[in-house]
């Protein structure tokens, strides 16, 4: 086997730019894949940290006619809070309008705990406030509705009997988040002040709950862990990851394609090499191993290239981050202005093997004409 | 205690039972004036033909219909302008209201949060156009002045909720002391803020009785100029035939 990479080599290094462009465009592919899926699985921690962090805590306690997904549930998807469920975040949502600058705009008031510190949302700004009906709202509704911290506007609902009512709230503070959920046309408000305006006391549409949460079975209450709220966004990248792997397939089946050619080329024009090796000694096998190791060594001449650019520019990327544009920023998702890479071990090891791998097999299948062969005709020159 | 306290004390007592006499008799006179409107208003039936002009940013919008109603819990809409809407059916029958898209060829029925929804764009919600009970029946009334409103004697009329779950919890009328028929109405949240208001107009005589041929439904925290609803033609108490209450005139 040492016999066939020497030979691999000194072949290679003769060709000079043949191979120099082979192996360009293998790490070009080599760099290409490794940074796109390090950018989806830096999506991926950094989505599912701030979706945990913002929006679901360790999980959500839901009351069984409750659906976040579904609006609709939000007129009947609450209930009387459980004796013994303290120590968890109450949350109670409630269909309401307001009127920025004379449109109307439908939102959900989502009357919190203001003690709380299981989410990221500072609701203590709530508390410290000295307005009449302060409210936080994120930066995506402060963008939609042109509303700025301090501006008051007014907000129409309709209390638990169905009667409407209408104040002017103020925006004490606009946090800025990268999930959506909590942010798109919602209000956040003091859960005490919502039972207030609405009549709908010590109700709840949902708890977060916290990691010592016991999780014994409520009655018309269920449970969700975060696992299963984070499904959705787990789905949703690993579709984007699957839809992304077109384009390095690509590149990939691009550099493969240049590999395969070249071999068929080489054992085209090196019938004399391969008759002369056959001559003296070498049997058809070791000729074939000869021809696909050479194609290999492309692999990891590729690989070393693509380390000469690749790791500086995979450092600078992890350092700066990859910035993602306002408008795909607006998509839903949670997904922050500047994605960091992340390089797992798995990634790298799992590109590499790839890589080698494919490059083996598209060696391996033009060297196979190698065995069928005539020694005597190779030697000569003759074309086959 | 003196002479001059107790005389006190009798004068803030005569003054007290004056007051409630007074707003007694003006509750009782409110009473009847409403239940004068109530009779203005609602028939045993009504067929009205009907445009609905829809003030947008930029644009104005025009919805033609056929309308046919019997008592206050019975209706049926037909649109007939503009080609996108014609053949939309809307019916309501007591507190459910379907709606049949001709276009789907389906019939959803509308319900809790969808009931909310504006119609086709106006600043009427399908709950303002369901909500036919009679004013005597769900509000206490109070005169609470006498005015000139667009050269005509009126009286202004508060109505406070006596039934819960209302949409609205007070209403101002603006009543013609003549015709028995409301000229303008504010509806007012439980806070008090003004929310929408409505301008009638054109009020004709038909039959025996004055109905405003036009009205103008205004969401009072939105800009713009609301929407109008103008009465092309009205007939009461005329026979509708009974299938135009019943689910089967869904269809195409």
């Amino acid at each position: 086997m040492k016999l066939e990479f020497q030979l691999a080599f000194k072949n290679l290094f003769g060709a000079r730019l043949r191979t120099l462009l082979n192996v360009l465009v293998l790490s070009f592919s080599f760099v290409i894949i490794i940074f796109l899926n390090s950018i989806m699985d830096g999506w991926d921690q950094q989505a599912q940290k701030d979706s945990i962090e913002w929006e679901f805590g360790e999980g959500h306690l839901i009351y069984e006619k409750y659906d976040p997904l579904d609006p609709y549930t939000i007129l009947e998807g609450h209930s009387k809070i459980p004796l013994n469920l303290n120590g968890l975040t109450p949350i109670l949502d409630h269909q309401a309008f307001i009127y920025p600058q004379g449109r109307m705009m439908s939102v959900v008031l989502k009357g919190i705990d203001i003690r709380q510190s299981v989410l990221k949302i500072p609701t203590h700004i709530l508390k410290q406030s000295k307005e009449s009906f302060p409210v936080i709202i994120g930066k995506r509704l402060a963008e939609s509705a042109k509303l700025n911290k301090g501006d008051k506007v007014q907000l129409r609902w309709r209390d638990a009997k169905g009667t409407y009512d209408a104040n002017t709230i103020t925006i004490i503070d606009i946090f800025d988040s990268n999930v959506p959920n909590i942010d798109n046309g919602k209000i956040w408000i003091d859960i005490n002040k919502l039972w207030q305006i609405t009549g709908l006391e010590n109700q709840a549409s949902y708890f977060i709950v916290k990691d010592d949460f016991n999780k014994a079975a409520f009655p018309y209450w269920k449970f969700k862990s975060k696992e299963s709220l984070l499904k959705n966004l787990k789905e949703l990248i690993d579709q984007k990851k699957a839809g992304q792997s077109f384009i390095y397939g690509l590149l990939l089946a691009i550099a493969l394609l240049a590999i395969f050619d070249t071999q068929i080329l080489s054992i085209f024009r090196r019938q004399k090499e391969i008759g002369t090796y056959i001559a003296l000694g070498m049997t058809r096998l070791k000729v074939v191993r000869l021809f696909t190791v050479e194609g290999s060594v492309y692999s990891i001449l590729a690989l070393l290239v693509g380390s000469i650019y690749g790791v500086p520019f995979f450092i600078y990327m992890a350092k700066s981050g990859f910035p993602i544009p306002p408008a795909d920023q607006k998509m839903g998702i949670a997904l922050a202005d500047v994605i960091y890479p992340v390089y797992g071990l798995k990634l790298i090891f799992s590109t590499i093997l790839t890589v080698i791998i494919s490059a083996t097999i598209v060696s391996y299948l033009p060297a196979r004409k190698i065995a069928k062969l005539n020694p005597v005709l190779a030697l000569k020159g003759k074309k086959q | 205690m003196d002479f001059t306290n107790k005389r006190h004390i009798i004068n803030f007592l005569s003054f007290l039972m004056s007051f409630h006499l007074f707003a007694q008799k003006s509750s009782e006179q409110a009473l009847k004036i409403i239940q004068k409107i109530d009779k203005n208003m609602f028939a045993k039936t009504q067929v009205v033909t009907s445009e609905m002009v829809v003030y947008g940013k930029r644009k104005k919008r025009i919805i033609k219909s056929r309308g046919y109603s019997k008592g206050v819990e019975n209706n049926y809409t037909e649109y007939l302008f503009p080609e996108r809407e014609k053949g939309t059916k809307m019916l309501k029958l007591g507190n459910r209201l379907w709606i049949y898209s001709p276009s789907t060829d389906r019939t959803i029925q509308l319900s809790g949060h969808l009931l909310r929804q504006s119609v086709m764009g106006s600043d009427l919600s399908y709950e303002d156009m369901m909500e036919e009970r009679k004013l005597s029946e769900i509000y206490t009334a109070n005169i609470i002045g006498n005015e000139v409103y667009n050269e005509v004697e009126v009286w202004v009329m508060e109505l406070i909720a006596k039934v819960e779950g209302l949409a609205y919890h007070k209403r101002t009328i603006w009543i013609d002391k003549n015709k028995y028929v409301p000229l303008k109405e504010n509806l007012f949240a439980k806070s008090g803020t003004l929310l929408k208001s409505t301008t009638f107009s054109d009020v004709k005589r038909i039959d025996s009785r004055w109905f405003p041929m036009k009205m103008n439904y205004k969401d009072v925290l939105k800009s713009g100029n609301g929407t109008d609803f103008i009465i092309l033609d009205i007939s009461f108490d005329t026979e509708i035939p009974e299938n135009y209450f019943s689910k089967n005139i869904l269809k195409r």
